[in-house]
């Protein structure tokens, strides 16, 4: 048996794209990665259980239909019988093309590794993370696109060959006209802390409050929807049923009541502290920690709570 | 500009979530339906308005059964022109996809819109499927959506940022928060929805690729453990030996 993994161009350190080779070299068979662009340092994901990395370098940018013509051909060559993404951005654009093409059944957002005992099913995330759902699939290649922070990166101390694969997959039909990344940053969908703040911090002046207690843990900040509607916190950092949906290790959301829609994006968290004036807030009845308290007042003890635990460790 | 967007249903966010039939099916009762809230807000209300600007034909379709219409009427009373229904249990995306792709290989459509996912299924998968049934570019998660001749402009979301593209129509796309704003549907447009057309056919029969086998609900979170606000020393502590997290 052999397991494809598709790794975004130049991600071989992300720890996404070694949670998806962990997981592969899980399933038993050997693994083979699949990227293009800059092969430098593709060697890496050897230590986490790839036997080959293919690596297109005929491409340096390449929309998802590039992609999905890349990842097929690399199926092909490699008689690979099930194809692993990490469910980010590009994978969701990828992995459903990809099934319309291998005629392969797509699980989209696994949670776990899948279970062959009686055919193969896989559990996912499902009514925007308030249930599970187990799905099997029917096709003889099968395709998961797994969520991230679901399985722990395992460095096993393996070594891969780096093999370069043209795929001629053609021309974009897609123009990129302009990029805006902020710069430094951790994205939020890899963060695995992450400190959250609502209204109830009153303005977009309090966030150095939020920010110094994100930099003493080394998170990432979000915020609730209406903070990113009126224009207090930009629009990426919004989670939320119909903002981003995360699950970190770790969630402490202050001045935020927990609405049902606030809650969809973020419980899938291990652990969440929710810091609150309000003892009815529904937030606590989801939480795992709670402070009731006003948060211009907690929030700064916190940091140096934290300030103090990281320099006697 | 002949616009098609596809609809689908979705429990009221509000809704109880729950299973019945050894846990096989979804709780339905007192369940009510909404049209998700990604295809009505962002997909049919910044399709209705290319159509204000530049003129066309704003098409929905849904696959789903008779039960469904109403959410049909919704949408027709937010503006689409019309509406096609194929009728059938939307079992999976693969299912969805395809029978959504062969209606649109049998009439020219400038964009196929979808919304960024279901909120009950999230699987973000149809319209990715649809634009490799047709053949076309596919670009997800666009906040922003142009029009200018055949050219299509649009803000997409990527991974830690934004980018803008361009792309030449047909073009699949599937629809995120920015995009367009609410439109509550008025009497006019409520009784205009009654009679516009309403076109019901019949499935292509195609191979299951995959299945929902069972439903889970999460464990039940155990109480939270309160934490007294002038000591948040034992917050930290509890962060790290109990639940192992920092
Ligand atoms: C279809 C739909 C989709 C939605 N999607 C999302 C989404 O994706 N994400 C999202 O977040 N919301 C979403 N919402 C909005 C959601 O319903 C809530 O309105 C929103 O989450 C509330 O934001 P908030 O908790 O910041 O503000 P509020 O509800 O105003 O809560 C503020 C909280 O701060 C507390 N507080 C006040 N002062 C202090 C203080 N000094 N110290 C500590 N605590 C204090 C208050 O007790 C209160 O609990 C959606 C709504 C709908 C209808
Ligand atoms: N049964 C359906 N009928 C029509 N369109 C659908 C259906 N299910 C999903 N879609 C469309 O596909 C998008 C993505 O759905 P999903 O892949 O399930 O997350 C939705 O926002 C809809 O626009």
């Amino acid at each position: 048996m052999k397991t494809l993994v598709f790794i975004n161009s130049n991600h071989f350190a992300a720890k996404a794209s070694l949670e998806v080779i962990t997981y592969a070299k899980k399933l038993g068979g050997e693994v083979v990665a699949v990227t293009y662009g800059s092969q430098e340092g593709a060697d890496q994901l050897g230590a986490y259980g790839a036997s080959k990395v293919l690596v297109d370098n005929s491409l340096t940018v390449a929309d998802e239909q590039q992609i999905t013509k890349l990842v097929a051909s690399a199926v092909e060559s490699t008689g690979a019988t099930t194809v692993i993404f990490s469910h980010d951005l590009v994978a969701k654009a990828v992995a459903p093309r990809l099934s319309v093409k291998l005629k392969a059944g797509l699980i989209s957002g696994a949670i776990a590794l899948p279970e062959t005992g009686n055919g193969f099913t896989c559990k996912v995330n499902v009514f925007s993370g308030k249930a599970f759902a187990t799905v099997s699939v029917k096709t003889d290649i099968k395709i998961i696109s797994l969520l991230p922070n679901s399985i722990q990166p395992e460095n096993i101390g393996g070594s891969a060959v780096v093999e370069s694969f043209n795929a001629n997959v053609g021309a974009s039909a897609i123009k990129v006209v302009s990029t805006k990344k902020p710069e430094g940053s951790i994205p939020l969908p890899e963060a695995e802390l992450v400190v959250s703040a609502g209204r109830g911090l009153k303005g977009p002046e309090n966030w150095g409050m939020v920010e110094e207690l994100a930099t003493a843990l080394g998170a990432a900040t979000a915020c609730s929807r209406p903070v990113a509607d009126i224009g207090w916190r930009p629009h990426h950092e919004h989670v939320g049923q119909t903002g981003v949906a995360i699950r970190p290790n770790l969630y402490i959301a202050a001045g935020i009541s927990g609405a049902i829609q606030h809650l969809a994006g973020v419980n899938g968290s291990k652990v969440i502290v929710v810091i609150n004036s309000d003892p009815e807030a529904p937030f606590f009845k989801a939480a795992d920690y709670g402070v009731v308290g006003d948060a211009f007042d907690v929030l700064p003890k916190l940091t140096e709570a934290i300030k103090k635990f990281k320099n006697a460790n | 500009m002949n616009i098609l967007v596809c609809i689908s249903k979705s429990p009221d966010t509000t809704s109880k979530i729950a299973f019945t039939e050894g846990n096989s099916k979804f709780d339905e009762n007192g369940v009510q339906y909404i049209v998700n809230p990604y295809d009505e807000w962002y997909a049919l209300v910044r399709a209705l308005e290319l159509k204000e600007t530049i003129g066309g034909n704003v098409t929905i379709i849904t696959v789903g059964n008779a039960g469904d219409e109403a959410i049909i009427r919704k949408a027709l009373a937010i503006g689409a022109d019309n509406a096609v229904r194929i009728d059938a249990e939307p079992t999976d995306a693969y299912f969805v996809a395809t029978q959504i792709a062969a209606y649109a290989k049998k009439n020219a459509f400038d964009l196929v819109l979808t919304g960024k996912e279901t909120i009950n299924y999230n699987g973000s998968q149809v319209g990715g499927m649809i634009a490799e049934h047709l053949e076309l570019p596919y670009v997800s998660l666009a906040s922003k959506l142009d029009v200018a001749g055949n050219v299509v402009t649009l803000e997409q979301e990527i991974v830690g940022g934004l980018q803008v593209v361009e792309v030449n129509t047909p073009v699949v796309v599937s629809c995120a928060k920015g995009m367009a704003e609410q439109r509550i549907p008025n009497m006019r447009g409520i009784m205009a929805a009654r009679t516009k057309p309403l076109e019901v056919i019949a499935p292509e029969s195609i191979e299951l690729f995959t299945q929902y086998e069972t439903y889970q609900l999460p464990d039940a979170k155990k109480a939270c453990t309160m934490i007294d606000p002038a000591n948040m020393e034992s917050l930290v502590e509890l962060l790290h030996n109990e639940a192992k997290v920092i």
